[in-house]
């Protein structure tokens, strides 16, 4: 079973990102399970959203996630919202940030000693699709992380699952998404 | 065919709401009259989107309120039409009076509800609440546990709502966020498949066949009231089971995924079991598998229909279990829970030794965790060896503050 746990602001599409993946995955064969916590989260809120992924159905409904990675597509949240509760040992961090991977944890104690990585997801998603929406780079970056897929059957599929946009969106979505694969550190 | 048919992949990755929405699509449901609630809402506007893309060949009737909602649906079911409509919580609450008004009229209504918590305190996560107020309100209840099922369920629902033999409103239920907002794969049917299983809707005592005056929403006094009543109850309790059971046995021969009025999971050998709907009969039977791994015998049931409620088939399933626990997803106030009395009654003039205990969880979507579960196993086990029920017979999880017990 592999759990992500994303941290996000309501209206930056973590739902979407996590659907999104789910959907990828599933086309793989593998069992796939994408959820949120919505409360009565307003535009601008901290949310957060859970993707599980499997070889077999996943029957656990539990919100409750020991997630393997985290991420984290609102700069903020690192210093407003506990982005390592519940985590493992071992879990992987991926954080929007416009610092270098040092210069985040010396601001942040609490990530002391974990695998931490960052990239700019906001910076990408504005000089690419023109808004800060952190979504689909994050999970470029993902892919590289993880070495979970090749990220041109990655992008394949996203621009299968983002077909309904226009053309022009979907494109800067592709280079979005490179540039974080790219930009990882 | 005036419409288009929509291309699905064999395994879409769909949440609750959006399956329960395809499968309205699929089923041609000529009016949805609806007022939209959380989280319920991404149904009805489903059904509204694919019928502006012209994806159905149907009316979508937008209503001042839930009331309203249902009573354009028992308007377009009398005029002779597939209905359905979607509602959750204080929307049902709102609708309450009109589903009486359409099992007492007959009338094949399919209503989905996306089962949320009741206020005050003002609250949209998933809880029963809302499916325990209507349970005594004449309407067939099935449960779903996962996306695939409110999929599948819908289809079921039509199939044994219009039966002529039943002509009785059915609601599907899901619940709301852990099953509406959470995708999953779902397994698909495509447009033709899918529709044959319902097929074409066949009219009946229908107000538009004029060659064939009937009268709906009559009053009857004293006089025939109660063998209106009495008829309905009849027929829930001797014609619907077995139209269940013949379109579960269909849909299975359809699609390989066969349904059971009552769900078992490892219950051939169980000491122990928990009974339960929703998303928490997945996680509990995730969990009894692990609890077997401990030499725990633990077992599982998912009511899959809730009314007509399978009280036979509940007796034989739990008649050999030493410890059963009835978990209650919805604030009794001050009795308890309805599973709890339920499983109580079916057995109680039976040979059974069966020990019961019954839990309070997951009010307004508190979480159930496997944690959870792994204590309440382990505490029915501890009821099993002893003989007896060693705490009240009924318990709260994982609600804050100090230990909440009674009885």
């Amino acid at each position: 079973m592999l759990e992500i746990r994303w941290h996000s602001r309501a209206g930056q599409g973590a739902v979407t990102g996590a659907k999104g993946l789910a959907d990828v995955i599933s086309t793989t064969g593998k069992h796939v399970q994408a959820f949120a916590f919505y409360g009565s989260a307003k535009r601008g809120a901290a949310m957060t959203a859970y993707n599980r992924v499997d070889d077999a159905v996943i029957m656990n409904h539990e919100k409750y996630m020991e997630p393997d990675y985290v991420f984290v597509i609102d700069p903020a949240l690192v210093y407003t919202s506990d982005v390592t509760i519940n985590a493992k040992d071992n879990t992987i961090y991926i954080i929007t940030t416009h610092m270098s991977t040092q210069e985040l944890i010396a601001s942040q104690p609490k990530l002391e000693g974990k695998k931490v990585y960052t990239v700019d997801c906001i910076k990408i998603a504005q000089e690419t699709i023109g808004r800060a929406i952190p979504n689909t780079p994050m999970l470029g970056a993902f892919m590289k992380i993880s070495e979970m897929y090749d990220i041109e059957f990655f992008k394949e599929n996203m621009k299968r699952i983002l077909a309904k946009l226009p053309q022009k969106i979907v494109d800067a979505n592709m280079l979005a998404i490179q540039r974080a694969y790219d930009e990882v550190k | 065919m005036a419409f288009d048919k929509m291309e699905l992949r064999d395994i879409e990755v769909w949440d609750g709401n959006f399956a329960a929405a395809q499968a309205l699509r699929q089923c041609q449901v000529d009016v949805v009259s609806a007022y939209p609630i959380t989280p319920s809402t991404p149904i009805v506007e489903g059904y509204a989107k694919f019928k502006s893309d012209n994806y159905v060949e149907g009316e979508y009737v937008m209503v001042e309120s839930e009331h309203a909602a249902m009573s354009g649906c028992i308007g377009a079911a009398a005029a002779g039409g597939r209905v359905a409509t979607a509602t959750s919580s204080q929307g049902l609450a709102l609708m309450a009076e009109t589903l009486y008004q359409a099992s007492g009229m007959r009338l094949p209504i399919v209503l989905n509800i996306v089962n949320r918590a009741l206020a005050a305190p003002l609250n949209v996560n998933g809880d029963h609440s809302d499916m325990y107020m209507v349970r005594d309100s004449g309407w067939i209840q099935f449960d779903a546990f996962c996306p695939q099922e409110a999929y599948d369920l819908n289809f079921i629902a039509f199939k044994v709502s219009e039966d002529h033999a039943v002509r009785t409103p059915a609601i599907v239920n899901q619940d709301g966020f852990m099953t509406s907002h959470t995708a999953q794969g779902v397994h698909t049917m495509d447009d033709d498949t899918a529709f044959s299983f319902v097929g074409e809707f066949k009219p009946m005592n229908d107000m538009l066949d004029f060659e064939h005056p009937v009268t709906h929403g009559v009053q009857t006094e004293e006089d025939w009231h109660f063998e209106h009543k009495a008829r309905q109850h009849n027929d829930m309790m001797t014609i619907v089971p077995g139209k269940i059971d013949a379109a579960f046995e269909e849909f299975a021969k359809l699609t390989g995924r066969k349904y059971n009025q009552i769900e078992q999971y490892d219950m051939d050998d169980a000491d122990v079991a928990v009974v339960c709907m929703g998303t928490s009969v997945e996680t509990a039977r995730e969990v009894a598998r692990e609890m077997r791994e401990k030499g725990i015998k633990a077992g599982v049931i998912g009511i899959r229909v809730f009314r007509p409620f399978p009280f036979m088939a509940i007796a034989e399933a739990l008649k050999d279990v030493k410890a059963v626990a009835a978990l209650d997803r919805s604030a009794p106030g001050g009795t308890p829970g309805a599973l709890f009395n339920e499983i109580a009654g079916s057995l109680f003039n039976s040979d059974s030794k069966m020990l019961l205990s019954g839990y309070i969880y997951g009010l307004g979507g508190r979480d159930l965790t496997k944690k959870h579960l792994v204590d309440l196993y382990t505490e029915l086990q501890a009821n099993a060896d002893a003989g007896k029920v060693l705490t009240q017979q009924q318990q709260f999880i994982g609600v804050r503050g100090p230990k909440l017990a009674y009885l």
